[in-house]
């Protein structure tokens, strides 16, 4: 059992380390500030998502890991708002030139 | 080589990093982002002092690690206080460097009462 | 060379080579986001160095409120960003040289220290019972360099009045020139109803924590003042003027609390800032809390930086 789950953490946390990869080679790749913020977006909600589902094995007792869970909520909240902010900010900076 | 040592060598190239941006750079933006950088580096090298003297189960020796929090904390308030004067150096003569050539002669564009 | 000192050197590389970056950048706010990220992956340094709670200050402050301070400054500088010349080529040869030269003799100093290393450690757990704490570091902090802390909470209030002194003599007492998002904005307007009560939950929750865990006062006090923060950026509250009264005494009551703390010492346990026995823990813990409020006001302020408008009558 305890086998069973560490291979599924190694699993989990590695599909989230290569969804980073692919967000990183979208950050850099991309055309422009739009296209590299759903990038962004996608590794903040996906990629971190897996991280924190595969760590949930690891930690001991109910309240760690609410505590793992809410840092992956609030990753993603704040991710989704900041990325709206620059997309308003490169769409003026945009629009004036 | 242990991790501490490695991370030693890290806060000493940082150190030397943080002086070289003091030093070249003109602009006092630049040199306030160097001096933090500085900063980081001595206080890394102070973490690597507190990693060493992990004894008594623990990780590392609270002593060093407690006057690198007070250090950081300090080094902010040192920034803010840079920043502040940066900022009124800019709305009283325009400029942001602190060479050493005369400043224009004229009264300088930005000059507000 | 295993797993851990792999990764170690990655990061110690990546450390580096941002920093550099840093300083070689051209553009200010280029400069102050990589210095942003050099700060975040300090914290994970940090946790690598079993320092746990200086990896949440290096995070918080480091990372968090001086990028604030410094993008701030940037924005109002970014018409002078292509005036200053760069240096000359002989100016760079020689600062390079002795910059080269004094890492090298630090890293010489990393390589002869001592073997076996001196340490603190277990005196500081030996009286650590005493005091009720179960942080060593928030036993440094607040029981045996007590006094650095109530001197380093001094140093952030002579700060704050240093930058208050730079205002001008017409707005002296007004308002700070903190440049609010002066847009009308659904979205940070949501983010700054959504988050503070979190963050303020999180923030008494790492100060609470600190006597046993890592956290502290001075972490809890900063996510306090970034929630603040973020609440006076989506103008959901006027910037306060300096000269109110309320201000003031959130501002002083940490400080003033801890030196009667310390002069309460004289009395009952013959030292300044010793503790009576038995009451160590409860005084420590309302001398920590008044100073995460008094820290988070502090910290705000310094970000919020000098008047600038004359406060209205």
């Amino acid at each position: 059992m305890r086998l069973a789950l560490d291979i599924f953490t190694l699993v989990a946390v590695s599909a989230g380390g290569l969804l980073f990869m692919a967000g990183t080679a979208g950050l850099l790749r991309f055309p422009d500030t739009l296209t590299r913020l759903h990038a962004l977006t996608k590794v903040d909600n996906l990629g971190l998502g897996l991280i924190v589902v595969g760590l949930l094995p690891q930690v001991d007792g109910p309240l760690a890991a609410l505590k793992v869970v809410t840092v992956w909520l609030l990753g993603q909240f704040s991710g989704a708002i900041v990325s709206q902010l620059i997309a308003r900010a490169a769409r003026r900076a945009e629009h004036q030139q | 080589m242990t991790s501490a040592t490695l991370f030693g060598y890290c806060g000493a190239a940082m150190v030397g990093l943080g002086l070289f941006g003091l030093i070249t750079n003109p602009h006092v933006l630049r040199k306030i982002l160097a001096f933090n950088v500085l900063g980081a580096g001595v206080f890394l090298m102070f973490g690597v002092i507190a990693r060493r003297g992990a004894a008594a189960g623990l990780g590392g020796d609270p002593v060093p690690q407690a006057l690198v929090i007070t250090g950081i904390v300090v080094a902010f308030s040192a920034t803010a206080l840079a920043v502040a004067l940066l900022v009124r150096l800019h709305s009283e003569t325009g400029q942001t460097t602190v060479s050493s050539e005369d400043p224009p002669s004229s009264s300088g564009q930005g000059v507000r009462s | 060379m295993n797993v851990a000192l792999a990764f170690d050197l990655g990061l110690a590389a990546l450390l580096v080579a941002i920093a550099g970056w840093t300083i070689a950048a051209r553009a200010n706010i280029g400069a102050i986001v990589l210095f942003m990220v050099d700060g975040l992956l300090l914290a994970i340094v940090w946790v690598r160095l079993s320092a746990v709670d200086v990896a949440l200050t290096e995070a918080a402050i480091g990372g968090g409120v001086t990028s604030m301070l410094l993008l701030g400054a940037a924005t109002r500088l970014k018409d002078t960003e292509s005036n200053p010349e760069p240096a000359k080529l002989t100016l760079l040869l020689t600062a390079g040289a002795l910059c080269a030269l004094v890492s090298a003799g630090l890293a010489a100093v990393v390589f002869f220290l001592p073997d076996p290393a001196p340490t603190l450690a277990p005196v500081a757990m030996a009286n650590l019972a005493e005091t009720g704490l179960g942080n060593p570091v928030a036993g440094v902090l607040f029981a045996y360099r007590a006094l650095d802390t109530l001197l380093e909470k001094v140093v952030l209030l002579l700060a704050l009045v240093g930058v208050w002194s730079l205002a001008r003599d017409e707005a002296w007492g007004g308002v700070p020139g903190l440049r609010v998002y002066a847009r009308p904005n659904t979205i940070l307007v949501f983010l700054a109803q959504l988050l503070p009560p979190i963050g303020i939950m999180v923030g008494i929750y790492m100060f609470w924590a600190g006597a046993s865990q890592p956290g502290g006062a001075f972490q809890g006090g900063t996510v306090l003042a970034a929630m603040w923060l973020l609440v006076l950026l989506a103008r959901l509250q006027q910037v306060p003027a300096i000269s109110l009264p309320w201000v003031r005494l959130l501002l002083v009551i940490g400080p003033v609390l801890f030196v009667a703390i310390g002069f309460l010492g004289f009395l009952v346990a013959d030292a300044f800032l010793a503790y009576p026995p038995g009451y160590a823990k409860p005084l420590i813990v309302i001398a920590e809390a008044t100073l995460t409020l008094s820290i988070g006001v502090t910290l705000g302020l310094l970000v919020a930086g000098p008047p600038e408008t004359r406060l209205q009558q």
